[in-house]
């Protein structure tokens, strides 16, 4: 079984394995997928991989018709007009703010200085954040490790997703906020929404009956 | 090495063979709208900013607004839809309907810059001023395809909803305003994960919570109409009105929310897998004209050259226009 013609962008990386086991459940082959860690694109399949964040750039553009990314991602590129069809529940996670254990060096910042410094890979989300909440903030983007920036003075706090929060307690880094939840969605072109809607459809209903198993 | 001297972001140069096949659309684009009896009419592409949030709230977030030397604020026109309203108010005050214009002309929006979307844009549309109702659509739409074909364009396809449809299940089932609004602003930012939670965030009972989910997600053929009841009884009189040849085109789509303020009844836009992108849409809008004196209904598209462009090479590779 495939997935009616459709092209699908898979995210590689924390959502990647439990994507790969919805797709088998429902009788799509991800043995491939799971045998090629460099191949990306699988046209007899229907599925290509790429990086989550880069999969609502494909799925706007119509390259990809279907694509399964967290809301984190999702809630980061705001402004992409895709359909957000399905919360997938796969992957929760949550986006804090955190900063080093004991005295909130964030607040003591705001109180002092006028603005606290956020290193974040969202930037969007957290200015929204504090602008929302009424405070000056510095969004320093960091593209990788972003617990790295409160230990080394680069920030005084961080902005950042956590399933668990332990790798932020194993830098000494204790949750302050909680902005947003978050699990893997199931987003589509809206183009494709309209002319392979039967397709489309029949996947979602598809997908349902899996979930509710 | 050379000096780079950019254009504003949003903006890009038109050279001779791009614009020869552009031109060629805009030809085949101008015959369909003359046979029709369309006249073309050219407006400033400066209008006064209060003039333009007069038609619509949200046109006063143009892309490109500035003082004339009195201090006026003047704003790029963000589409024709408003300042056709206008002209019919003072120039047509007096004229009888039904009025029928067309144009193709530049509209300037702060969208984010990406294939087929710059923030100037080349529109072609028409407006149908003071033919009611299910007729006016009928023929706005019967107008839209044959310039579609004549364009060359051979897969499109016309999704057909009616802006009036989901308010009125709303009322229906008696949501509040405060979650109205929550609600369609989840419909017109295509969330539907979100508009579910909404909707079951209102507690009320399985078979309207099922209604307001799922009926916004329906679209195909006629058959989706029926979970829409009589508050699809207007969709049902333009698709009987539409010849056969428009009809098969059509896509009926029970979601389809446009993101203009001023649509009152049917709206339209058109697809083609060439492109992910909408090529252009329109619509019903019988209040706007009213703000402009003249109390007539009216009904128009625009469709975005570029897009037609771009969606025509798509579909046919390596022919030149």
């Amino acid at each position: 079984m495939s997935l009616g013609g459709l092209r699908l962008a898979v995210p590689r990386g924390a959502l990647m394995r439990d994507t790969l086991d919805l797709l088998d459940a429902l009788g799509v082959d991800s043995a491939e997928v799971r045998a090629n860690d460099r191949k990306l694109l699988f046209e007899d399949a229907g599925l290509i991989t790429m990086r989550p964040s880069d999969v609502p750039t494909y799925v706007e553009a119509g390259a990809a018709d279907l694509g399964i990314t967290g809301k984190d991602v999702l809630a980061e590129q705001s402004e992409r007009a895709v359909y957000e069809l399905l919360d997938l529940r796969l992957g929760p996670c949550v986006m804090v703010v955190a900063s080093t254990a004991g005295e909130d060096r964030l607040d003591e910042a705001l109180r002092r200085l006028g603005v606290m410094r956020v290193a974040t890979k969202y930037p969007r989300i957290a200015a929204r954040h504090f602008e929302r909440t009424g405070r000056q903030a510095e969004i320093v983007e960091v593209k990788g490790s972003v617990e790295l920036a409160p230990l080394t003075g680069l920030a005084e706090g961080i902005v950042d997703l956590t399933a668990t929060g332990t790798t932020l307690r194993e830098n000494g880094l204790v949750i302050r906020e909680e902005i947003l939840a978050s699990t893997a969605r199931l987003i589509a072109n809206p183009v494709a929404h309209k002319l392979r809607a039967a397709a489309i459809d029949d996947l979602v209903a598809r997908i349902r009956a899996v979930m509710a198993r | 090495m050379t000096a780079i001297h950019p254009t504003p972001s949003g903006t890009r140069d038109v050279l001779p063979d791009e614009l020869r096949e552009v031109h060629a659309i805009e030809e085949a684009v101008r015959r369909v709208f003359t046979g029709r009896g369309y006249g073309e009419i050219r407006t400033p592409a400066l209008e006064y900013e209060q003039v333009l949030t007069r038609g619509d709230p949200a046109a006063a977030d143009p892309a490109y607004k500035l003082f004339d030397e009195q201090g006026n604020v003047l704003v790029l026109r963000s589409d024709m839809t408003i300042p056709i309203a206008r002209v019919v108010g003072t120039r047509y005050a007096a004229a009888s309907p039904p009025l029928r214009f067309c144009y193709v002309a530049h509209a300037y929006r702060s969208v984010r810059p990406q294939r087929g979307q710059d923030r100037e844009m080349l529109q072609a549309g028409i407006e149908l001023v003071g033919v009611p109702a299910h007729e006016g659509t009928a023929e706005t739409l019967a107008v839209l395809s044959e310039v579609l074909d004549a364009v060359g364009l051979t897969d499109y396809r016309i999704g057909l909803g009616d802006a009036s449809l989901y308010p009125a299940l709303l009322d229906a089932h008696g949501v509040p305003a405060p979650a109205r609004a929550a609600i369609l602003h989840e419909l017109v930012t295509r969330d539907f994960v979100g508009l579910e939670r909404e909707v079951e965030g209102l507690r009320l009972g399985g078979e309207a919570t099922a209604a307001l989910v799922e009926v916004p997600q329906k679209r195909g053929g006629p058959e989706v109409l029926d979970h829409a009841g009589t508050a699809a009884d207007g969709l049902r009189t333009v698709l009987d009105m539409l010849p056969a040849v428009v009809r098969e085109r059509v896509i009926l789509d029970l979601g389809l929310a446009r993101s203009l303020g001023y649509y009152t009844g049917a709206v339209f836009e058109v697809y083609d897998a060439a492109l992910g992108a909408p090529l252009g849409g329109g619509g019903r809008y019988d209040d706007l004209l009213g703000r402009f004196g003249r109390d007539l209904p009216a009904a128009g598209w625009a469709l975005n050259v570029e897009r037609l462009h771009i969606a025509l090479v798509g579909e046919r590779r390596g022919e030149l226009l």
